[in-house]
């Protein structure tokens, strides 16, 4: 899987699945940066062939279970209520970037992940555990994402973190959110990544690298 | 197209002179008073977006709607939006019926989620339905504004068989639109029914929006449907100078995201962030009148879009500087746009 992926002669291919506020955007900040894309949304890709043709050209509309198949990295960035219906099998093996976010005045209140002791990316590494989740670009905002985008040493370039507890998997999604413009602040486990969540630290906060590490330490202190 | 100006409001509720809250009854009537000058300044329309709290007292937006209708008669007066989820299809088209028989054929529609979710759990919805309740239900309202018997059945509500919904519309349907924040999905299902595109630009660059103009143009060609407008809904406040503008606005505006920063995960306005937000490239629109029409202006252009509303008023200003705001966004701004306009 992660490992897997490192090893490869050429960048990761990548699944978006998701087609609403969030999947589109990320597909086309993943196709500039020079990845071959795929997204996905429940059912035909004909059906979402004129947003993706319109919003993230480049990336290929495809049904999910080909999508996966074909894909190093997916990128679950489906409503957090469908997550519940969501087959762990249909991701086994891959590397999954969790983009979702646990927030009940919004979303309401999902059962499965009204749980205090851990953070909604520490529930969706359990319940897909044959994967390995890397949490992040839940805590920008997805109209943000393809504005904010600026080339390395820009004084302008906001940081994003990138939690997960498998390094390989760090390394992968960080060099992927390097090259779509963002600076990586790594955390070294999901349980960490729970600084990144709603009502954190940083969320929806546009800060560069060093403020972003402060921001974290002086929380986590 | 021409192009056409409205205000919206959520009906925040107003202070007086010794800033304090005002009552929300006395909210309401100002409200009307506030519809009725903006048909007097030349206004093209009126809207009222359905909230359920505090600081937006105004659940029953039809209701002042066809007050306002009563003593006017030239501007269009609707919802901005009706949050159709969490209402049933049925009645929106009877009370917009009724508003569209007593303003003469001025009644217009907005559906969306809006920025309101307090009427999920006020009527009994689980958020987590939220898109199929918008799905079904906004295809049953397409059924509902074509007039004539309609058969309909889904999961949302019940069924209903050659039902003759009353009162029928007088001269065809009337304009229907559907308010998006973000979601590409609400685009196309805009299209697929032939309403209109409300785009509501809360925040960032209006810009980024342009694709979403495109991809309604797109698909409405794909349904074979004719051109259809695209219109923006942005909030802001016109005053007789930037200054005064912005320092009227800004304490409210940023007692207002301070309060809702919580449950909505907005973060806190800074200084800085609201300059990018007043400025050129962001999504507010506080200042003069030539101020806000250039940016009006700018932004019309490049959304290809043609119709612009302001959502004026922010909870804690007074009646009084919102009756400004109305009357020199009529008589100063929307000329000025005009002339502007290329």
């Amino acid at each position: 899987m992660s490992g897997a992926a490192l090893s490869l002669p050429r960048l990761p291919r990548i699944a978006v699945l998701g087609a609403g506020h969030v999947g589109p955007v990320i597909a086309r900040v993943a196709v500039d940066a020079g990845y071959q894309v795929t997204i996905a949304a429940s059912g035909d890709p004909e059906r979402i062939a004129l947003i993706v043709g319109v919003l993230a050209p480049g990336a290929e509309p495809r049904w999910s279970a080909h999508a996966v198949d074909d894909a190093d990295v997916v990128v679950l960035a489906i409503p957090i209520h469908k997550f519940a219906a969501f087959e762990p099998e249909s991701v086994a093996g891959k590397l999954v970037v969790d983009a979702m976010n646990y927030w009940p005045p919004v979303d309401g209140v999902q059962e499965l992940f009204d749980d205090p002791r851990h953070g909604s990316s520490e529930i969706v590494q359990r319940r897909l555990d044959r994967s390995t989740v890397v949490k992040t670009l839940n805590h920008i905002g997805y109209h943000e994402l393809e504005d904010e985008r600026r080339p390395v040493g820009s004084p302008e370039r906001r940081a994003l973190g990138v939690a997960s507890d498998d390094p390989d998997a760090l390394d992968v999604v960080g060099e992927f959110i390097e090259r779509a413009g963002y600076d990586t602040v790594r955390l070294n486990s999901l349980s960490a990544g729970r600084l990144l969540e709603p009502g954190g630290p940083v969320f929806g906060v546009a800060l560069p690298r060093p403020e972003f590490e402060l921001a974290l330490r002086a929380e986590a202190a | 197209m021409t192009t056409t100006f409205g205000l919206d409001t959520f009906g925040d509720r107003n202070n007086d002179e010794n800033d304090r809250p005002v009552s929300h009854a006395q909210t309401i009537r100002n409200l009307v008073e506030h519809g009725v000058l903006a048909d007097k300044v030349g206004v093209d329309f009126f809207g009222i977006g359905e909230h359920h709290t505090d600081d937006f007292p105004l659940s029953a937006a039809d209701v002042v709607l066809a007050a306002i209708a009563a003593r006017t008669t030239r501007i269009r007066v609707g919802s901005a939006v009706t949050v159709l989820s969490s209402d049933d299809p049925v009645r929106v088209f009877q009370r917009y019926s009724t508003l569209n028989a007593i303003s003469g054929g001025r009644a217009e529609v907005i559906l969306g989620r809006g920025s309101s979710i307090d009427s999920f759990p006020l009527f009994g919805y689980d958020l987590a339905d939220y898109e199929e309740l918008f799905e079904e239900k906004t295809e049953l309202f397409a059924e509902l504004i074509k007039g004539g018997p309609v058969t309909w059945e889904g999961r949302t509500r019940p069924p209903l068989h050659n039902q003759d919904v009353v009162p029928h519309v007088e001269s065809g349907p009337f304009p229907v639109w559907i308010g998006v924040g973000g979601s590409p999905q609400s685009v196309v299902r805009a299209a697929r029914h032939g309403f209109s595109l409300m785009l509501a630009i809360i925040g960032g660059s209006p810009a980024r929006f342009a694709p979403f103009s495109q991809l309604f143009r797109q698909a409405l060609e794909s349904f074979g449907r004719d051109p259809l407008p695209v219109g923006v809904h942005a909030p802001g406040h016109v005053a007789v100078t930037d200054e005064q503008a912005r320092d009227e606005f800004w304490p409210r505006y940023l007692e207002t995201i301070r309060r809702v920063a919580k449950t909505r995960g907005f973060a806190i306005p800074t200084d800085e962030s609201f300059n990018y937000e007043i400025g050129p490239q962001g999504a507010l629109y506080v200042g003069s009148p030539e101020t806000v029409a250039r940016k009006i202006a700018q932004n019309l252009t490049s959304l290809g879009a043609t119709r612009f509303d302001l959502k004026y008023g922010m909870p804690g200003l007074s009646h009084e500087a919102l009756m400004t705001n109305v009357e020199l966004y009529g008589t100063e701004v929307i000329p000025r746009v005009r002339e502007l306009l290329p």
